[in-house]
């Protein structure tokens, strides 16, 4: 099965240039559907008012980590299953470990280049 | 140790009192001495170390907390750590800047590619993504700034602490070195060294055109 290129995609970071270079990369890509929001809260709202394929997101924002945004789609019966990377600076064998126990599908240590975020992305996804 | 004084002595020394300005040595050290003899019956050996332990210990608290009062943590956290936050957060904005321009021209540089000769457009593309990895940067040393800054406001609680501590001992040490307190250019012209200061923040800095006016100003 091939990736829908045309999915929603919401990328999550309290950076705006890394937001600008993410979506850029995800442009090269194929991705042209690309939402952004700058921390956890305001990411779970947009994820309740529309349909997204793929969830990108950092860790270290506030109010609302990307931990915590994951626990909460993981938690919510509509939102259980989507496809969640994280990308972010938290390298420790630590965060990992806390990650994959929340539910992640895919980890991105920053910084990353575009080889790397295309291969967890067919990872996740499957070809494209 | 409760020990009363004899009513005579007590006499003798609110006859001192009423005349301070005119005692002297030999009545001072007349009347110690009297009043030691008086309390050697109540005092043994072990407590007479005791209190010089005390004391020794008292004046050594006193010293020290003279020499901190000369350190003057209090202008740690009112000038040295609200700098050095400031200039912290000045290179955070400034390299969010940059990239934002990098960025801006890169976006536009990969959006020409598509309009050049295939071989040629795919070279540009491969560059501007290296650019955009590389611009990876502002987001690892922008965390790693932030981390420093909140190391600084926990130091700068701490030394808080401190000068709420020795408040007394700071406002006598600025009393008796008031000279301190005064401008740097009210007191001398500055060295070449002084003039080393490096870029000021966006709200201190010049512009240029202040810098004509200035300039302008000499002729």
């Amino acid at each position: 099965m091939s990736v829908d290129l045309n999915m929603n995609v919401l990328i999550v970071d309290d950076y705006k240039t890394m937001l600008r270079i993410i979506r850029n990369l995800l442009k090269q890509l194929g991705f042209n559907n690309v939402d952004e929001a700058t921390d956890g809260s305001a990411a779970l709202q947009k994820l309740r008012d529309k349909e997204y394929g793929l969830v990108i997101s950092d860790w270290n924002m506030e109010p609302m980590t990307g931990i915590q945004l994951l626990r909460e789609v993981r938690a919510d019966a509509k939102l259980k299953s989507m496809p969640f990377i994280m990308i972010t600076a938290e390298s420790k064998t630590e965060n990992v470990i806390a990650a994959k126990e929340a539910g992640v599908n895919n980890y991105i240590v920053k910084p990353f280049n575009a080889a790397t975020l295309k291969t967890k992305l067919v990872t996740v996804l499957g070809n494209f | 140790m409760t020990a009363t004084v004899p009513p005579e002595l007590v006499g003798r020394l609110s006859a001192l009192q009423g005349r301070m300005q005119t005692v002297s040595r030999e009545e001072i050290a007349e009347v110690v001495s009297a009043l030691l003899s008086e309390m050697q019956g109540d005092l043994s050996e072990d407590n007479l170390k005791l209190y010089a332990e005390l004391e020794s210990l008292s004046r050594y608290i006193t010293t020290a907390k003279s020499e901190i009062a000369a350190l003057r943590p209090d202008e740690i956290t009112a000038q040295h750590l609200p700098k050095a936050t400031d200039e912290l957060d000045a290179i955070v904005g400034a390299t969010e800047e940059a990239t934002n321009s990098i960025l801006a021209a890169m976006e536009t540089l990969e959006a020409a590619a598509g309009e050049m000769p295939p071989e040629l457009g795919e070279k540009v593309t491969e560059a501007v993504t290296q650019v955009y990895e590389a611009c990876n940067f502002q987001d690892i040393t922008g965390q790693r700034i932030t981390k420093v800054v909140n190391a600084l406001k926990h130091i700068e609680e701490k030394v808080d602490a401190l000068v709420a501590a020795f408040g007394d001992e700071i406002a006598k040490y600025k009393a008796a070195h008031p000279e301190e307190e005064k401008p740097a250019e009210e007191v001398k012209k500055p060295t070449d060294a002084e003039l080393l200061n490096g870029p000021q923040l966006p709200d201190d800095a010049s512009k240029q055109a202040e810098i004509d006016a200035l300039l302008a100003s000499f002729d």
